[in-house]
């Protein structure tokens, strides 16, 4: 294979627009920080007092450089913005939004024709939700849909309860910084029996330079209800780093269904370190569908801890790792009670100098029975200079419980890309249908819009990667 | 025969982890060594919680403040241990070490010896072939986690194995060595260094057991294994110490080009046995086989780290390590796939199969890959289960007891593993050694 990088077009998605924030908690990150963010936001006292502890917890945690990348250590936390809002106050209609992002969501190509698909559009402009308009069909059903800053407000009696309890904020570093000064993100309530036909959105977007993204993300479905969201972010590109770090926490009651969906697409400078976990009830499910096509690193691990008998969990993640990118992806499955099932499957692809990495942890403790675990991840080599990594660990106790996990690294077969340059395929073409095939199983899995958009990002990202 | 050797001194080992080990009649190189091991020693911290390479390792097992250093052997003893060092009914040679020192021996043949094969003790190899034991003397770099106790061993070790088999050499019939631990916290080093000239072909066995049950002790183990081009090694060591030992063994191979290793562990004694073994491809063309047989039970923990590493193009390793837990024990597997750059036509392979047999029982497997070339073919497969039912079933039907027909699955389960090795003297060696330790 050749030795010469990917060259990527890079200016698909990099603009920017003069938005002139309204409020601003400058550089740095300290208590003052916090309680400025705390006046900002009008927060009750327990959500201050919630930061509060999380920046100690934050402080106290040291950077998982004893497993993860030295290139955490590039990050410079004084030199991050933490709160920045385009606007005080979510507007209701599209009319409200100013035009300048409305200008922002066009060349992000979100056509208002796509929005007829779509349950709602939450869109998250820096770290305010600016739109949202959750249709009037699923607010008759009792579903709320709003921003975590007004759901903690309005709604304590159902987000107090789970918030924070998913993923603890001493979970990890960045998920103590996230609880800290988390802004933005949506909370979902989908009450029982429910079954919300059409996908939940939210479009997330960073655009001011050295600005931080700390989105909180909450949906609790209640018993027997359905529930599909669906999560994508392009960002602009800029010169030097930027931070995303999300916490989405899911809860899924008995008998419930949600599915989560992501395609991550930020520019090349951004540190997204997100955290995402699910818990799932007796006969619950929750999936975890994963597309990591941006950032500079991604260290993201979806986890479902399913708590009921016979409930489900499932990750299916993509990754395409391209020069100057590394995607640090996987799972983890934790099965705390009987005839649990959970499986994974990842597959990736590594261009260029590009490096792909697959971390997955399972645990099935002692006594349970019929807990089923299936792993398998794939990873693809374009480049003589790519890299690809898989560190799983998986925990198996008692008899009755069984595990697989299975793993290969291959390369575009040099004959599959001669049969199709003889049919009058260009040898780029033919590269761009391979690895496309290669994704395809997962890809399908995809609601439509997303995998249009998937097939049309990868078609861009195999441009000139051979030759 | 077996002949019996004369008393050697135990040398200056007053305190295990306090005093560094001053043998002045030893060659100036050697006792450089020693002091450089001992200072690293010290300056090397113990793994912590936080180590990837000790994670879901019992770190108590390395807090190894109440062993001694070994005794010699009373008369009585010695008799037993020569007694019991048996192993395959056909062999090359044969040297039985005791707390440390050389017991007995069965010299190599005269012809194997005009051809310039030599089956030395470490003492003697330093006499006799010291220009080969300086330049491959722990030379490999420790790279699984026990930096700190291959630097103890590098420190402490004063005798040992080292076969050297030259160029064209052949040496039909298996050498086998023992090992044996005696006293209540005794601790031994045993070393090994194997060294193969081109095209030599060579099967050593190695047996590590104690002569008490109960008695704790300490075994720091190191085997190096260095092939030269176009050489053929079938290596297996047996850890059959007591079930109340401490076992750290340190493994690595080296393979010149067109070399190829087979590489066998058999764990059964040991409350904790820790196993790091690294295959490294410094030719093209080379081939490694890398075995693993465990049979745990009661509250033992087997803890086992691998690297296979490809630093050159054209080389196969093929790992396969089957794991068959009792009662209360664990397992531990963390195995890494290292394809370095331009490490083309790379053919690499990693199984870890864990057969769970009781409710207690746990396995913990971390099989990892770190590709950077892309024309390879790597994967890997980790599995955890237990006893298919219909099979249980099966041989229930034709009249065979319940735990006979557990046992007979079990031992087939683990003749995957035993089977590659093609030899039919030590399948059936250690078949038995399974099967004692399973009726048990």
């Amino acid at each position: 294979m050749s030795t010469t990088a990917i060259d990527i077009d890079r200016e698909v998605g990099n603009f920017t627009y003069d938005i002139k924030p309204y409020r601003d908690s400058g550089f740095g990150l300290s208590e003052d920080t916090i309680h400025y963010i705390s006046d900002v936001k009008d927060d009750p006292q327990w959500v201050r007092d919630f930061r509060l502890k999380a920046y100690q917890t934050f402080l106290d945690k040291p950077m998982p450089t004893s497993w993860a990348t030295k290139d955490l250590e590039a990050i410079d936390f004084s030199k991050i913005r933490y709160y920045l809002s385009a606007q005080a106050k979510t507007t209701r209609s599209w009319d409200e939004v100013p035009d300048d992002i409305k200008k922002t969501f066009e060349r992000l190509g979100i056509p208002e024709q796509e929005r007829k698909f779509l349950a709602g559009v939450e869109a998250q402009f820096d770290s305010e939700a600016v739109y949202s308009n959750v249709k009037a069909a699923v607010a008759d059903q009792g579903v709320i849909f709003m921003g975590s800053t007004e759901a903690l407000k309005e709604h304590p009696e159902i987000f107090r309860k789970w918030f924070g309890k998913v993923i603890p904020t001493g979970d990890n570093k960045f998920s103590a910084l996230n609880s800290a000064v988390f802004s933005g993100g949506s909370f979902i309530y989908v009450p029982p029996g429910v079954k919300v036909k059409h996908p939940l959105q939210a479009y997330f977007r960073i655009n001011s330079e050295n600005f931080g993204q700390f989105e909180r993300t909450l949906i609790i479905v209640d018993e027997g209800a359905e529930l599909t969201y669906m999560e994508g972010c392009t960002a602009p590109k800029f010169t030097t780093a930027t931070l995303h770090s999300a916490v989405v926490e899911l809860v899924a009651m008995k008998g419930a269904k949600i599915q989560y969906i992501t395609v991550q697409n930020w520019s090349s400078n951004v540190f997204n370190l997100v955290t995402k976990r699910g818990i799932a009830h007796e006969d619950a499910e929750v999936k975890w569908i994963d597309c990591n096509i941006g950032s500079r690193l991604t260290m993201k691990y979806p986890g479902v801890v399913m708590k009921g008998r016979r409930a489900r969990g499932e990750v299916i993640s993509i990754a395409l790792a391209n020069d100057g990118q590394h995607q640090d992806t996987g799972a983890k499955m934790v099965h705390a009670a009987d005839e649990t099932t959970s499986n994974v499957i990842s597959k990736s692809i590594s261009v260029g100098k590009g490096r792909a990495t697959y971390r997955g942890l399972v645990h099935i403790p002692k006594h349970l029975k019929g807990c089923k675990n299936n792993t398998e991840c794939d990873a693809l080599l374009i480049n003589t200079t790519s890299r690809t990594d898989t560190y799983p660990a998986i925990t198996v106790r008692g008899t009755g419980n069984t595990t697989q996990h299975e793993a290969s690294v291959s390369q575009v077969s040099a004959e599959q890309i001669f049969y199709m340059q003889q049919r009058g395929l260009t040898e780029g073409q033919a590269m761009s249908l391979s690895v496309n095939g290669f994704v395809n199983d997962l890809v399908r899995q995809f609601p439509m819009e997303y995998s249009v958009e998937l097939k049309r990002l990868i078609d861009m990202e195999m441009e000139g990667s051979v030759g | 025969m077996l002949t019996q050797t004369p008393e050697a001194d135990l040398g200056n080992m007053a305190s295990l982890l306090e005093t560094p080990f001053i043998d002045p009649t030893a060659p100036e190189w050697l006792q450089n060594l020693r002091q450089q091991a001992w200072t690293d020693f010290q300056n090397t911290p113990a793994p912590g919680r936080k180590d990837e390479a000790w994670r879901f390792a019992n770190l108590k097992m390395l807090e190894l403040g109440q062993f001694q250093p070994a005794s010699k052997i009373s008369p009585d003893a010695k008799s037993g241990i020569l007694a019991r060092s048996t192993g395959l009914t056909s062999i090359a040679g044969r040297l039985v070490f005791a707390n440390g020192l050389l017991l007995a021996r069965q010299d190599i043949s005269n012809e194997l010896q005009s051809k310039g094969v030599r089956f030395l003790t470490f003492d003697e190899a330093i006499v006799a072939i010291p220009e080969l034991v300086q330049q491959h003397f722990m030379s490999q770099r420790v790279a699984l986690g026990s930096a700190r106790l291959a630097a103890l061993h590098k420190a402490k070790v004063s005798t040992g194995t080292v076969i050297h088999v030259p160029k064209n050499v052949e040496v039909a019939l298996p050498l086998e060595i023992f090992h044996w631990l005696d006293g209540q916290n005794s601790t031994v080093f045993p070393h090994t260094l194997i060294i193969l000239g081109d095209n030599a072909k060579l099967t050593v066995l190695e047996h590590y057991q104690s002569t008490n049950t109960q008695a704790e002790g300490l075994a720091v183990a190191v085997n190096d294994l260095i092939l030269g081009p176009g050489a053929n090694l079938t290596y297996v060591s047996i850890q059959n110490w007591s079930e109340t030992a401490r076992s750290f063994q340190i493994n690595s191979t080296e393979l010149a080009r067109d070399a190829r290793a087979t590489n066998m562990v058999v764990n059964l004694g040991s409350t904790y046995a820790r196993y790091e073994s690294a295959s490294r491809m410094r030719g093209p063309g080379g081939r490694s086989d890398m075995l693993a047989v465990n049979v745990a039970s009661n509250h033992q923990e087997f803890d086992q780290r691998t690297l296979q590493d490809h630093a050159q193009p054209n080389c196969v390793s093929d790992l396969l390590y089957k794991n068959a837990l009792s009662d209360f024990s664990r397992s531990i597997f963390a195995g890494l796939i290292k394809v370095e750059e331009l490490s083309h036509k790379t053919d690499a392979y990693q199984k870890v199969r864990n057969l769970l047999l009781s409710d207690d029982a746990e396995a913990n497997s971390m099989p990892g890959l770190e590709i950077l070339a892309d024309d390879v073919r790597c994967s890997h497969g980790a599995t955890s289960g237990q006893l298919e039912k219909d099979e249980i079933f099966y041989l229930l039907s034709r009249g065979i007891p319940e735990p006979q027909a557990r046992r007979l699955l079990v031992v087939g389960f683990l003749n995957e593993a035993i089977a590659r090795l093609g030899n039919e003297d030590i399948e059936q060696h250690l078949n038995a050694l399974i099967a004692a330790k399973s009726a048990a």
